[in-house]
């Protein structure tokens, strides 16, 4: 078993219209669901149709890339041998203004997660997706779910309105860390505020690459404020965020806290420590050339061989061929990633679920 | 820090003179600038004072507090009174003398004049900035010489003042704030590029500006400690945009100058944007080579801060990616987190290495 085991720690299934929701909302939500024609909720960050969203081969004629459990099973599990996936579950849920709309989908969501996904396919984790718009409604959602084991992690969307570590947040992380839920970042937006410092781009091109500065931002906020000093069991995952940016933001972390750490004064170690002990990174995309020398550098840069997550990203169109493994990781750190680290990340997962 | 800057160094290994791509000079007082300005600018500034963008308090405050007074070296204040970089004689005693600094370039931000969102004012802002820079400090100190500030939301009279200054040896470059109301690849800006090339002046982008945005991409943070180094969350942006708009495309032969916004980031953005751009190249079919071309052809950055990684030698395997020749010694002078010469580099370097950073690849991308 443990030989062929492999954990894939991102995968998208996709809730294409608020229709399937309504056996799982009630009465009140889905009568507004229906009367006032709620729906066309994907998030623009995933547009279906962009190449970026969905490999071609992975397409199959649907509308909306990622939304039948067969091709999930065929091209992501049984494709790239993977004992188990954790399901990421990207939704405008997490984007509405109204904070009971996305309290209200999000619970829908999970509970479509559970009947059509996880109780279905032995294999599959999954996310929480929570109403992040409102941590306190975050919070109950994190308590209706945490009983049942299969959810592994809290899902929150990289670009909100505000940097994710603010003190605004820490109930939900309080409740992850109570349950032994890892939080998870993912790429993608709200589109609230720009995903630059310097305003709204022209192009989706531009907006997808400054993801990986969001995630710099939103790291920065975590250790700053103080997060990992205050739940000092708390594990963060920063998902699809590129990975080869971290040496870089550590080491002027490193400098800047040298320089303020009379202004942050719960940052009581070196940032780079406390991201190597907390932070963990999926491997899918891993923003280099392909040359294995770049990962080797990658790894060295960042001194740790714990923090990389297996990680397909499917059906994100990040590589081609079968396998998701970035080239330059050794065959035992291969290993590590695939199985151990995980393990280690969500402790949940080395759980049998009846 | 100021007892350690106090100690006679050895100057040996700076006996040839050194390239600074960045100083501090500053006003002493605004009034400083009245003489370069008309009456009614006069009188606005003392009605109405300056006016940033996104800035909640009535004064130059930076919006987060910093770690020091004026930002600046403890030991930098000048003995006869002003702020620091407010005087020649005393830069000249403490920096420039003892560093040996051949050529320094000055970067004008007491106060961020290209920040103004009143036009008119901005525009005149930016002409009393630069004729200052040239009387008070060029011409005395040829050493020192400017960046052509620019009133770069009104590409019209950013223009203007770029060709009023065009073959000016004073001025070495023309200087934007990273942080604009939009991103700064945008159409709009384009006439600043065209005008900058056809002057064969780089863009220098130090890290400043007040755009309204959030300083950060992840929103508005709480602490200095975030806020610094989101200012290289900017600068990723502004190359990305500079690529994605076609900038560099179109202008083959301007050359961007990164400020004070460090560069362990650029291997890592040069390779996302050439992986992306593959996936999104039918969106952006103006962008006709891999984007890594570029940004090995068009773009350098000055040293400090320089990244100071846990193992210092994998400072070297950044470098030996962006390339020994795009790397521009600076110190920040009279800055907090000012950059000596003799220590800033905690690798060894080869003579030729030493040579390009401290002075030979200043030489060849100003012409020197």
């Amino acid at each position: 078993m443990t030989v062929t085991q492999s954990i894939d720690c991102d995968i998208h299934p996709a809730m294409p219209t608020t229709k399937l929701l309504l056996p799982f909302l009630d009465e009140y939500w889905a009568n507004q669901i229906v009367v006032r024609g709620i729906d066309g909720l994907n998030l623009a960050s995933y547009a279906p149709r962009l190449p970026l969203t969905a490999r071609p081969d992975w397409r199959h004629g649907d509308a909306i890339p990622g939304s039948r459990l067969e091709t999930i099973r065929r091209d992501a599990l049984d494709g790239f041998g993977s004992s188990l996936a954790i399901l990421n579950c990207l939704h405008g849920a997490q984007a509405t203004f109204s904070e009971d709309l996305a309290a209200a989908l999000c619970k829908a969501i999970n509970d479509w997660l559970v009947v059509e996904w996880l109780d279905k396919e032995p294999r599959l984790r999954a996310s929480i997706l929570v109403p992040m718009q409102s941590p306190e409604l975050a919070v109950e959602e994190i308590e209706r779910r945490a009983k049942d084991h299969r959810f592994v992690q809290v899902l929150l969307l990289a670009g909100g309105d505000e940097p994710l570590g603010k003190r605004r947040f820490w109930p939900i992380y309080a409740a992850a860390e109570k349950h032994g839920l890892a939080i998870g970042i993912h790429a993608g937006s709200q589109n609230r505020i720009p995903s630059t410092s310097i305003g709204w781009t022209s192009y989706r091109f531009e907006n997808y690459v400054a993801q990986s500065q969001v995630f710099q931002a939103q790291l920065l906020s975590f250790v700053m404020q103080g997060v990992f000093s205050k739940f000092p069991k708390l594990t963060l995952v920063l998902i699809e965020s590129g990975v080869t940016w971290l040496p870089a933001t550590m080491w002027r972390a490193i400098k800047i806290w040298r320089a303020m750490r009379m202004e942050v004064p719960w940052v009581n170690r070196s940032p780079a420590d406390i991201v190597r002990e907390h932070v963990r990174l999926t491997v899918q995309p891993f923003d280099c050339s392909g040359d294995p020398q770049e990962v080797e550098r990658t790894i060295a840069h960042i001194g740790s061989q714990d923090m990389f997550l297996f990680a397909s990203d499917y059906p994100h169109w990040q590589f081609d061929g079968d396998d998701p493994m970035p080239k330059g990781f050794s065959p035992e750190l291969a290993r590590r990633i695939r199985v151990d680290n995980p393990l280690a990340t969500y402790p949940r997962l080395k759980e049998l679920v009846s | 820090m100021s007892e350690a800057l106090q100690i006679e160094r050895p100057k040996a290994e700076v006996k040839l003179g050194i390239f600074d791509g960045d100083i501090h000079p500053t006003l002493r007082q605004t009034s400083d600038l009245y003489p370069f300005l008309e009456k009614r600018w006069v009188r606005h500034i003392e009605e109405y004072g300056f006016n940033y963008r996104g800035h909640p308090f009535d004064s130059t405050a930076p919006l987060y507090p910093r770690s020091q007074p004026a930002l600046a070296r403890r030991d930098a204040w000048p003995p006869e009174g002003g702020p620091p970089g407010s005087s020649l004689s005393f830069m000249r005693s403490q920096h420039l003398d003892p560093n040996n600094i051949d050529i320094g370039v000055m970067q004008v931000f007491s106060p961020t004049v290209s920040a103004e969102p009143n036009h008119e004012f901005c525009a005149a802002l930016c002409t009393a900035v630069n004729d200052w820079q040239a009387a008070v400090w060029a011409d005395p100190e040829p050493r020192l010489r400017g960046a052509v500030v620019v009133p770069q939301e009104d590409a019209a009279a950013s223009v203007a003042e770029i060709e009023r200054l065009a073959g000016d040896r004073r001025f070495l470059q023309v200087g934007m704030a990273p942080r604009c109301i939009e991103p700064i690849g945008k159409p709009r800006f384009w006439p600043i590029y065209a005008a900058a090339e056809a002057a064969g002046l780089p863009i220098g982008l130090h890290v400043s500006g007040f755009g309204g945005h959030a300083t950060s991409a992840a929103g508005w943070m709480s602490y200095y400690a975030e806020d610094h180094p989101a200012s290289i969350q900017t600068l990723q942006a502004v190359m990305t945009s500079l690529i994605a708009e076609g900038v560099c495309e179109r202008f083959p032969k301007l050359r961007f100058i990164f400020i004070e916004g460090g560069w362990a980031w650029v291997p890592s953005l040069s390779r996302r944007l050439d992986k992306q751009w593959e996936r999104f190249r039918t969106e952006v079919p103006h962008v006709k080579r891999p984007p890594s071309e570029y940004v090995r052809e068009q773009f350098y950055y000055t040293t400090q801060q320089i990244e100071e990684p846990e193992v210092q030698a994998h400072l070297r395997d950044i470098i030996d990616q962006i390339g020994w020749d795009r790397m521009l010694f600076s110190t920040d002078y009279p800055h907090w987190d000012f950059d000596d010469p003799q220590t800033t580099f905690k690798i060894p370097l080869s003579k030729a290495e030493r040579e390009a950073i401290f002075r030979g690849n200043a030489r060849a991308l100003y012409r020197l």
